[in-house]
Parts: structure tokens; C-alpha cells; sequence
């Protein structure tokens, strides 16, 4: 009984108010997958990083969200951010804390990294930036038991 | 203790005053262009009312990102400016984990457990900040 049609999804992010709406489908999803408060709140939290840079740097985009299972069974959510603008030209430095093209602190692509277990960005200048991240269920300890 | 809400219209966070001190209550999920007016809101509001203190309640809130955290970082700034004091009071415990991976510690900013403990920070006539902010006398 996978309920993957809860989470699997893809949302336009035009706006601000898509923002909100990315953060509160993303924070469902997570807690469908099984995610504990506080893996939900950092998978929100980049979600929301990400969303903005897509809809600030990428003059707007799509978020599919997507849930996986490892080979070992371990239940996780993908969320792939894809625009098509101006790509991003010198992606170490993007990377780099403190780089920022002038909104916000400069800690949206390198902080969202730490904020997940597996992250990837695919930018072609001129083209669109891809930026797919995935993080994973930890396994539950102690009496409850795992799956 | 009057109480009043300065600004009820749409698209703006109710802004409701104590004494000399200004609560914020934020709920849920706050939109970027919210933030931001109510940055404005309360700069204007202070320099309208010569409250000495505000307290921005952010129990309700389930995530700070980059944007907001800079919103009340520059909103505790701006106040400073104006010579009245904000304290962010009640961040949920995930919210501060994940502000601290994501690499935001801000350290000028006053922070207290709830409402309550920050009103008595604001009660006190020296406010101690943490090493590297400097003290108001």
C-alpha cells in the first residue's frame, strides 16, 4: 500500500505564494514518508532555499517530489528543482557559503546542501540549473523497530 | 496595560501593543512579501509610538529560512536604530537546529525561551547580550 500519489508531485513556482505552497506539500510529504520533526524541518527548510533560488535565479520553475526506496529498503523524498534561466556560471562558488547574487545571506545552495543526505546540481549556462536533492529516513532505534 | 492592534488591513501581521513594548505573533507559514511589510510596519510603528521594546513570539512558526532569518535579524537592527530593543522569543527547537546546519547563528540577535521571559529581558534596565554584540546602557 504505497501511497506514493500523496507524494509524488509537481508544483509550479511562479511566486511567493508558491513558495508557501512548495513548503506545505513538501512538509506533508515528508511526514508520509516517515520523516521525524526534525529531518521534516530541514527537508522544508531547503526546500524553501531552493524553491527560492529556482524562482529568484531561475526566473521561476517546477518542483517534482518524489518518494524512493534504497536498496536496503530505506524509505526517502527526492525533490527536484529544474528551471530554464541563466544557469549558474561558476557553481563552486555558488556552493561556498556567504556567495549570494544579492538577496538573502548567501547561504541558500551551500547551506541547503548540509541540510540534506544527497545533493546534486546539473547547471548549463544559458540553459537552467537542475538541482536534485535527497534525504533519507533514519532508522528508527530502540523497541519500535524497523522495517 | 493599554492594549491596541495598529494595523488589522489584509496582507499585514497584527502588530498589538503592551506598555512600552510592541508583541508580534507569528503563525504558520509567513510569505515572503508579509516579512517584509512587517519589517516596515514595525519600524514605523516604533518611531510612531516610542515603544523601547519589541517582542517577535515565533512559537507558531515550524521553519526560519535564509529570508525570514534575515527579516528578523534586520528587523532587531533597524530597532536598535530607532532605541528600542527586539527579542525573538520561542523558536521551536528543530527551527534552531536547522538554522545552525543551514550555517545562521546570528549572533546580535536577543532571543528568549517565550513571551514571558522576554518581556523581563526587556524589563531590565541593561540588556546582556551574548560576546560580541555590544551592551546598551
Amino acid at each position: 500500500m504505497d501511497m506514493a500519489a500523496d507524494v509524488d508531485a509537481r508544483l509550479p513556482i511562479r511566486s511567493d505564494l508558491d513558495l508557501a505552497w512548495v513548503r506545505q506539500h513538501v512538509r506533508q510529504a515528508a511526514t508520509r514518508v516517515g520523516f521525524g520533526l526534525v529531518d521534516q524541518t530541514k527537508l522544508v527548510t531547503a526546500a524553501s532555499e531552493l524553491a527560492r533560488n529556482t524562482l529568484v535565479h531561475g526566473g521561476g520553475g517546477v518542483l517534482e517530489t518524489t518518494r524512493v526506496t534504497a536498496a536496503d529498503g530505506t524509505a526517502g523524498l527526492r525533490l527536484t528543482f529544474s528551471d530554464q534561466g541563466p544557469g549558474i556560471p561558476d557553481l563552486e562558488r555558488a556552493l561556498s557559503d556567504g556567495y549570494t547574487s544579492g538577496d538573502g545571506l548567501g547561504m541558500g545552495l551551500g547551506g541547503s546542501r548540509r541540510l540534506v543526505h544527497d545533493f546534486e546540481v546539473d547547471s548549463t549556462p544559458g540553459s537552467g540549473t537542475v538541482v536534485r536533492v535527497t534525504s533519507w529516513v533514519s532508522r528508527p532505534v530502540g523497541p519500535r523497530g524497523g522495517r | 496595560m493599554s492594549e491596541h492592534f495598529a494595523r488589522p488591513a489584509a496582507g499585514h501581521v497584527p502588530v498589538l501593543r503592551l506598555g512600552d513594548v510592541l508583541l508580534v505573533t507569528l503563525q504558520g507559514d509567513l510569505h515572503d512579501g508579509m516579512a517584509s511589510q512587517l519589517q516596515q510596519d514595525l519600524a514605523e510603528t516604533i518611531a510612531a509610538s516610542r515603544v523601547t521594546g519589541v517582542v517577535i513570539d515565533i512559537s507558531g512558526v515550524e521553519i526560519v529560512d535564509s529570508f525570514l532569518g534575515r527579516v528578523l535579524a534586520e528587523t532587531a537592527a533597524q530597532t536598535e536604530l530607532l532605541a528600542a530593543r527586539t527579542v525573538v522569543a520561542g523558536m521551536r527547537p528543530a527551527v534552531a537546529i536547522t538554522l545552525v546546519e543551514l550555517g545562521l547563528t546570528f549572533p546580535e540577535l536577543r532571543t528568549a525561551l517565550n513571551t514571558e521571559a522576554a518581556l523581563e529581558l526587556l524589563a531590565q534596565p541593561i540588556v546582556p547580550r551574548r560576546p560580541g554584540g555590544e551592551g546598551r546602557p
